[in-house]
């Protein structure tokens, strides 16, 4: 029983530490950097004042640490604001809403490795043998906060918006599924942690090398200099799966849900102070999850990469007291760094048309994860076909890979023109 | 305290399950046909079945039910709300669950759980001596996911489905998915029609 209770204890710590410690304040200070680093980018100051209030104290200057504190008086206004509730809405759903946004955002954290051990336990809450495959699933319930708050206002715009981003969703979880179905080809199994290992031992996916002993490419083990041709389809992997990510998101360029310039606020028209508040922090809590699974999925997760974690470890391959830590702050890091990515996306490119992401998300990224599904399944079949003498079997997969292809390019191509003939 | 996991996702799943039929607003009965479908995965991941309980939710919760909910909050719900249960409606509706009850009963009367053995981390570690012996040491299997898997005593169900489904049953697996191609083509099909007649 004590056992027990003290596992209980452990997951209770983690849940706390990694939640609440540590995802919070990042969501609420990627909010600031967001607004420092748009500022930057217009040419503007930005939120630059909100410091330590010393006059309240009986100072004679408050002390303004760059804005460090805004966050704080961000959360405290959005408290404080009148919660107002307008009475034509459906009100169980309206409040329901929010919560619904928020929830599986933070509750999709929980798979995700921050880091390798820490006094023999492991830095991820819930070390489950299906982690993306959770994380996909967990992440498509939050469609339905986004929808209700839609319908629930009882109000054109919001509707726009909820059934705008219902569509949205459901449309780019087929390329993000499809997109990284290559990435889980080469590492074989599903558990994020075992992935990250993977990564940890043979470098990251999209720079598989390691120093450690002598130069050498983690994709060799593919069938040796074939092995190397394996980059390229992970690299478009990578790229469909970012892109895909900002469409999940609801982030610019893709934000047309709450598109401004359409929808005077989209979903959240009518929402107000600590309710509109969490559909802002889930936004930006998906926002970390998704750059937390690029980085675990192909920059690997917490290892410090190129064979450095080798130094990390004791003669016996077990992690270093201290490894936990190191671990933790690359991750972070990794984390931050695509955080800031995503903002600066969002301050460099214009918002798309409606049509136009429906047409990337289902003739562009589908047929393109697609091929590159087949094209890295030759790849990987091509070093054991060659060996069994089975060349001619070979050129016809590839030839009916490239044929497959280029059918594919021709309907994107045409499938949009209208017959001349009725027009 | 699996037990008491069970009675409460079970609990959930049947409050959700009532939902779907005593609510008159048609997406108040959408929620609790989500909320029970959760019930139902936490039920699967209950029985160690991690993959089959997130496949409920990525298909079912998350896919179906929003096309659902999609098309629900297009109605006119002012209609379907004053609508009141009619006699036979209710009679049915005693009538079918009772005979799928009947059939659950006589199903587990002529079960035999005699060899049922829970999966624990021992019976994992068991398995995993007890694979045949005549497997030699270097070969693929021993070194293959699923027993990895077993010998860090977690249960490989994804590499197992896996293994099946494409190994021993791909000619179906192909044919079901030309069959859902085949679906997904006929129903583009159909509304391009409407859409040019009109």
């Amino acid at each position: 029983m004590d056992s027990i209770l003290i596992q209980l204890l452990i997951i209770l710590v983690k849940i706390v530490g990694f939640t609440f410690v540590l995802t919070l304040p990042l969501i609420a200070y990627s909010v600031y950097a967001e607004r420092r680093f748009a500022a930057v980018i217009q040419d503007r100051v930005g939120p630059n004042r909100t410091g330590i209030p010393l006059t309240l104290f009986g100072g004679k200057k408050d002390l303004p640490v760059q804005g460090l504190l805004q966050p704080l008086a961000d959360g405290l206004k959005f408290i404080l604001k009148e919660d107002f509730t307008p009475s034509h809405v459906h009100k169980f759903f309206f409040w329901i809403a929010p919560g619904l946004t928020m929830v599986p955002a933070l509750l999709t954290l929980c798979v995700i490795p921050f880091g390798s051990e820490l006094w023999g336990e492991k830095l991820v809450i819930a070390d489950i043998a299906v982690g993306p495959l959770f994380i996909f699933a967990i992440a498509s319930l939050s469609v339905y906060g986004i929808t209700f708050a839609g319908w629930s206002s009882n109000n054109k715009y919001s509707f726009f918006g909820g059934v705008r981003s219902c569509a949205q969703m459901i449309s780019y979880e087929i390329s993000l599924g499809l997109s990284i179905v290559p990435v889980l080809m080469i590492f074989g199994q599903l558990n994020l942690t075992d992935i990250v290992t993977w990564q940890a031992n043979h470098g990251w996916l999209l720079l598989p090398f390691t120093f450690d002993d002598g130069f050498q490419c983690g994709l060799s083990q593919f069938g040796g200099a074939i092995g190397y041709f394996l980059w390229f389809p992970l690299m478009l992997s990578f790229f469909i799966f970012t892109v895909s990510i900002f469409a999940e998101t609801n982030r610019m360029p893709f934000d047309l849900p709450e598109c401004e310039t359409e929808l005077v606020g989209g979903y959240h028209t009518e929402y107000s102070s600590m309710k509109f508040a969490l559909f802002f922090l889930g936004e930006y809590a998906a926002m970390i999850v998704g750059s937390a699974l690029i980085v675990t999925l192909f920059f690997g997760g917490w290892s410090l990469g190129f064979g450095l974690d080798a130094l990390l470890q004791d003669a016996q391959g077990n992690w270093l007291p201290y490894a936990g830590l190191v671990h933790l702050a690359a991750f972070l890091g990794k984390v931050i760094f695509f955080i800031l990515f995503f903002i600066l996306v969002r301050w460099t490119v214009p918002r798309f048309r409606y049509d136009q992401l429906m047409k990337l998300g289902w003739v562009v990224f589908f047929e393109l994860a697609l091929i590159n599904v087949l094209v890295a399944a030759v790849i990987m079949a091509a070093p054991s076909m060659i060996e069994r003498g089975e060349s001619l079997a070979l050129s016809a997969l590839a030839l009916g890979t490239i044929i497959f292809s280029a059918l594919m390019f021709y309907i994107a191509k045409t499938f949009d023109k209208k017959p001349k003939a009725n027009a | 305290m699996p037990t008491i996991l069970f009675y409460l996702f079970a609990l959930i799943m049947i409050g959700g399950g009532i939902g779907v039929v005593a609510l008159k607003n048609p997406v108040s009965s959408a929620l609790s046909m989500i909320v029970s479908f959760i019930g139902l995965a936490a039920l699967f991941v209950g029985l160690n079945a991690y993959f089959v309980g997130i496949l409920q939710i990525l298909v079912y919760t998350g896919a179906v039910m929003v096309l659902f909910l999609f098309i629900i909050m297009l109605l006119d719900l002012k209609k379907e709300e004053e609508k009141q249960f009619s006699s036979s409606s209710i009679a049915a509706g005693v009538v079918i669950p009772t005979l799928l009850v009947l059939q659950l009963i006589a199903v587990f009367q002529t079960s035999d759980f005699g060899n049922f053995q829970a999966i624990t981390p021992e019976s994992l570690a068991m398995s995993e001596q007890q694979l045949d012996p005549s497997i030699p040491a270097d070969s693929v299997i021993r070194s293959s996911m699923a027993a990895e898997n077993l010998a860090d005593r977690k249960l490989p169900d994804v590499n197992l489905i896996g293994h099946k489904l494409f190994n021993e049953y791909n000619l179906p697996l192909q044919i079901i998915a030309v069959l859902l191609l085949v679906a997904t083509v006929g129903c583009v099909a159909l509304s391009k029609k409407l859409k040019a007649k009109s």
